[in-house]
């Protein structure tokens, strides 16, 4: 069950990568960008993932007293949740330059922007 | 042509080294050292339900006030790179088909219903899966079902602002508090940890939980405002 998501984690970072270096027009980049994201996010919780275990919330159904043997790691937990919100502000930043390449091109062909071509 | 063949190329290699991680991988039969730390004395130190929520807030509670920040500025830079492009007071408004009934009536029922929801998710962010990103999230959400409603409405940019500056001091004063009254900068343990398990327990995570939900949802609503009032280039 691990295996199954990190697989799908890396497949999906690949197909995200994919996605940036084949396209030209920079909104598809950016979807493309969010889906390698989400692969990586999906591996890292998986990392973390022990069989059989629950989730890292102590409530009747997880003692305090044997909480080391009932849950999983939560510190990739944590990590994942920081990495969506800067993913998110990453996307949102990439959205806002998108607009400005456009305001200044009128294009989102990213071929179109050879100003820094030697 | 041929850089869709490096592409291809270079995946290929990146695909390899993924088998590999992945053929190598073998899972974790028992908690690493710091994993088991926290297990064993979130409770007891910290009086949150929630573990993950207690590294966020407290045992690595300098980091997330370095991940609001970086919030922060992206709204800020946002703001910034689109502030030329708004809407000129003056210059006709852009004409956008109605929205419809179903839509309007739908916002009208749920948007209240979607803030109260965000509320309860990061008030009890340390007792549930939930907290101050996933609650802030939650209230930005229906600021964008607003958004969507009516693209042409407008929201008062300096509440938003005020809202946002406002709990990112007090989220910066209570963590100054924990150097002057408990263990370091951050340290929950300025009010009593209370009933293990309930509302008013884990000292200061709740409000700090909160603040920080505050703050990204203003944060996140600034920028969708900020994105919906931007206008096509003439």
């Amino acid at each position: 069950m691990i295996l199954v998501s990190m697989a799908a984690g890396f497949l999906l970072i690949l197909m995200g990568l994919y996605g940036a270096l084949t396209n030209r027009n920079i909104l598809r980049m950016i979807v493309a960008f969010t889906i390698a994201s989400t692969g990586v996010n999906l591996v890292l919780v998986s990392v973390g993932y022990l069989a059989g275990r629950t989730a890292p919330i102590l409530d009747a159904a997880v003692p305090v007293a044997d909480a080391a043997e009932r849950i999983i790691d939560p510190v990739p937990q944590a990590l994942v949740l920081t990495a969506i919100v800067i993913g998110l502000g990453i996307t949102a930043l990439m959205l806002a330059y998108a607009f400005k390449l456009y305001e200044t091109k009128r294009t989102l062909d990213i071929s179109k922007f050879t100003e820094l071509k030697g | 042509m041929i850089r869709h063949a490096l592409a291809v190329f270079f995946l290929l290699g990146l695909g390899t080294v993924f088998a590999g991680l992945l053929l190598g991988y073998s899972p974790d039969t028992e908690l690493n050292l710091t994993a088991r730390y926290y297990a064993e004395n979130t409770a007891n130190d910290l009086g949150a339900a929630n573990i993950v929520t207690a590294i966020i807030v407290t045992y690595r509670g300098l980091d997330t006030l370095g991940e609001v920040t970086v919030l922060f500025l992206t709204a800020a830079i946002v703001a910034l790179v689109l502030a030329q492009s708004r809407h000129q007071p003056g210059t006709p408004q852009r004409v956008l088909p109605p929205s419809g009934e179903l839509l309007h009536t739908g916002s009208r029922l749920l948007v209240p219903l979607i803030v109260l929801f965000g509320v309860y998710v990061f008030v009890n962010g340390h007792l549930t899966p939930g907290g101050g990103f996933q609650g802030g999230a939650i209230v930005a959400s229906s600021m964008l079902l607003l958004l969507l409603t009516d693209p042409l409405r407008r929201f008062g940019h300096r509440m938003i602002a005020r809202v946002e500056s406002l709990s990112g001091l007090f989220y910066v004063a209570i963590g100054v508090l924990g150097l002057v009254l408990a263990g370091g900068f951050l340290d929950n343990r300025i009010l009593p940890l209370g009933d293990f398990g309930s509302l008013f327990s884990a000292g200061a995570i709740p409000i700090i939980y909160s603040l920080v939900g505050l703050k990204v949802g203003a944060e996140f609503s600034s920028m969708l405002v900020n994105l919906s009032e931007t206008e096509k280039p003439q």
